[in-house]
């Protein structure tokens, strides 16, 4: 690890002056992503601002929803009462990622910023735009004689520049569920839905997020969902726990009185560059009675446009298979089990 | 504020800080540079070398120690980051001649075998069993064990010694039995 002096913040507008507009400094929370990346010499920062005593880890409800402090642990937000009976998706997202130590130490303010775990960009030896912008993309294998090892990599919302895919699953049930991101500058505090907060790579891999160099994220808020709202995560990975997705699917789904399908959300994780709402399959699923050709036709609508890559054309299949599962099961708990 | 060139990059960075920890209800006064993890100040500075480094990047769960009763990772957090909090080690469960009743578990049911991950996997269990809501069934060990790993694969005896102890807190008469 490179040398860094370290600074404990006592309020948000304290990490903030102390951040000022130094692009060498950086907030650590639960650390559990930045010192990783600082032992590998991806990160070098020369100031690390403690947040972890800004106030910032209460959980409180009002008619609009909850409000989730930027510190709140992973693990206190699955667990807390209401997430799990209001917004299930999100506690079995949340469930659904790293390990008990992990979510213990993790916050929900760091999981929107755990940027990506692709090879390339977490070794300095290797190329990567979204590290070191203009080395190229290890992953598509532009090299001659040289392969790219992308069978974890995205399929939707990729660019020359990157093709690395989003690895939480967190924020793959906040894009599900219409959280909003509250985040505060020295000059004024803003909401940013999540869905918005992520960043396509397109030619500035680099840039991951909306949020700005002396800003910081305070809390999340979670809306209320319709009532008579399922929700459910879904997510498939090499073994049964403890790995990132190959394929995941957030879903919220009302029917109205006739039985037809009258609200659809659906977020989609492992297969985009972010967290990925698919406005196509929600549009196929609008109107529809929920029958497998319905789903079947919404998980192709999601999928249209995907591209897949040397080793990881599997994943739209798989993450077509994976949304139809989550349907079936919102409508009929159980009918997705295999035998 | 301690720091008036806020935001500035220091020269004297590699300089040691204070940090206070308190590990197994000893308090520990250390002058540490900033960088050194939770995982090697208790290793290298305070001899508490029962807590082993595998991965350290927060994958084997080798490292997990207690910090205010929550496992955590000691190889991804800083140990000046962890002043003020109780931390329980290996050290502070037991001791040979009377062993934490999931240590004396592990020895029944073989939940182990070269020791190198044990540390790590007792420390998990204590958590799950003393401090979070206690697993229903064996599948839930093993999810909820998942950020431990055994290379040697000792997991069938893991499952059964926490499994064990499980049952002999819900029902002791029948735990003792067993």
């Amino acid at each position: 690890m490179n040398p860094f002096r370290y600074v404990k913040a006592t309020s948000p507008a304290d990490a903030l002056a102390r951040m000022g507009r130094n692009p060498g400094a950086r907030f650590v929370a639960g650390g559990t992503t930045l010192l990783d990346l600082m032992k590998l010499g991806v990160e070098t920062p020369d100031v690390l601002i403690d947040i972890n005593h800004l106030g910032l880890d209460g959980i409180t409800e009002d008619r609009h929803g909850l409000h989730i402090g930027a510190h709140v642990s992973n693990t206190d937000l699955a667990e807390h009462d209401s997430v799990k009976k209001k917004w299930p998706v999100m506690s079995q997202a949340i469930l659904a990622g790293a390990s008990t130590q992990l979510r213990n130490m993790a916050t929900v303010g760091g999981n929107l910023l755990q940027g990506n775990r692709c090879g390339y960009f977490r070794d300095v030896a290797m190329p990567c735009n979204r590290r070191d912008p203009g080395t190229g993309c290890g992953a598509l294998g532009e090299q001659p004689g040289v392969e790219g090892i992308n069978r974890y990599c995205a399929v939707l919302g990729t660019s020359p520049s990157c093709i690395a895919a989003h690895p939480s699953d967190m924020c793959v049930a906040l894009v599900a569920v219409d959280a909003k991101v509250k985040i505060s500058s020295p000059a004024f505090d803003r909401l940013e839905r999540a869905e918005d907060f992520f960043r396509l790579p397109g030619d500035t891999p680099q840039i991951q997020t909306r949020l700005g160099p002396d800003e910081l994220i305070t809390g999340i808020e979670l809306p209320e969902l319709p009532a008579g709202a399922r929700s459910m995560y879904l997510k498939v990975r090499d073994r049964t726990s403890y790995a990132y997705a190959l394929t995941s699917a957030a879903v919220v789904l009302t029917l109205d009185a006739k039985g037809r399908i009258d609200h659809a959300r659906v977020a989609l994780g492992g297969v985009g560059s972010v967290p990925w709402r698919s406005h196509e399959a929600e549009n196929a699923l609008l109107s529809s009675p929920p029958t497998e050709e319905a789903f079947r036709a919404a998980a192709e609508a999601a999928f249209a446009g995907a591209v897949p890559y040397q080793y990881n054309g599997f994943k739209i299949a798989l993450g077509q298979d994976t949304l139809v599962r989550v349907l079936n099961e919102l409508v009929r708990p159980g009918a997705g089990e295999r035998p | 504020m301690d720091n008036p060139e806020i935001g500035q990059p220091d020269e004297t960075a590699d300089v040691a800080v204070p940090v206070t920890l308190t590990v197994n209800g000893r308090r520990h006064d250390l002058m540490l540079d900033p960088r050194v993890t939770l995982l090697d100040a208790l290793r290298n500075y305070l001899g508490f070398t029962g807590t082993k480094k595998g991965c350290d990047q927060g994958q084997c769960g080798a490292c997990t120690v207690l910090v205010a009763d929550r496992r955590i990772d000691s190889c991804l957090t800083l140990a000046v980051m962890n002043q003020d909090v109780p931390i329980v080690t290996i050290e502070g469960l037991g001791a040979p001649e009377s062993l934490h009743p999931i240590q004396k578990a592990f020895i029944e049911h073989d939940g182990f075998q070269c020791g190198y991950c044990t540390s790590g996997q007792i420390m998990s269990a204590v958590a799950l069993l003393e401090h979070e809501k206690p697993p229903a069934s064996d599948t839930e060990i093993r999810e909820r064990m998942s950020g431990n790993l055994c290379r040697c694969g000792a997991y069938p005896g893991i499952v059964e010694a926490i499994r064990c102890v499980r049952d002999a807190a819900r029902n002791p008469v029948a735990g003792e039995a067993a």
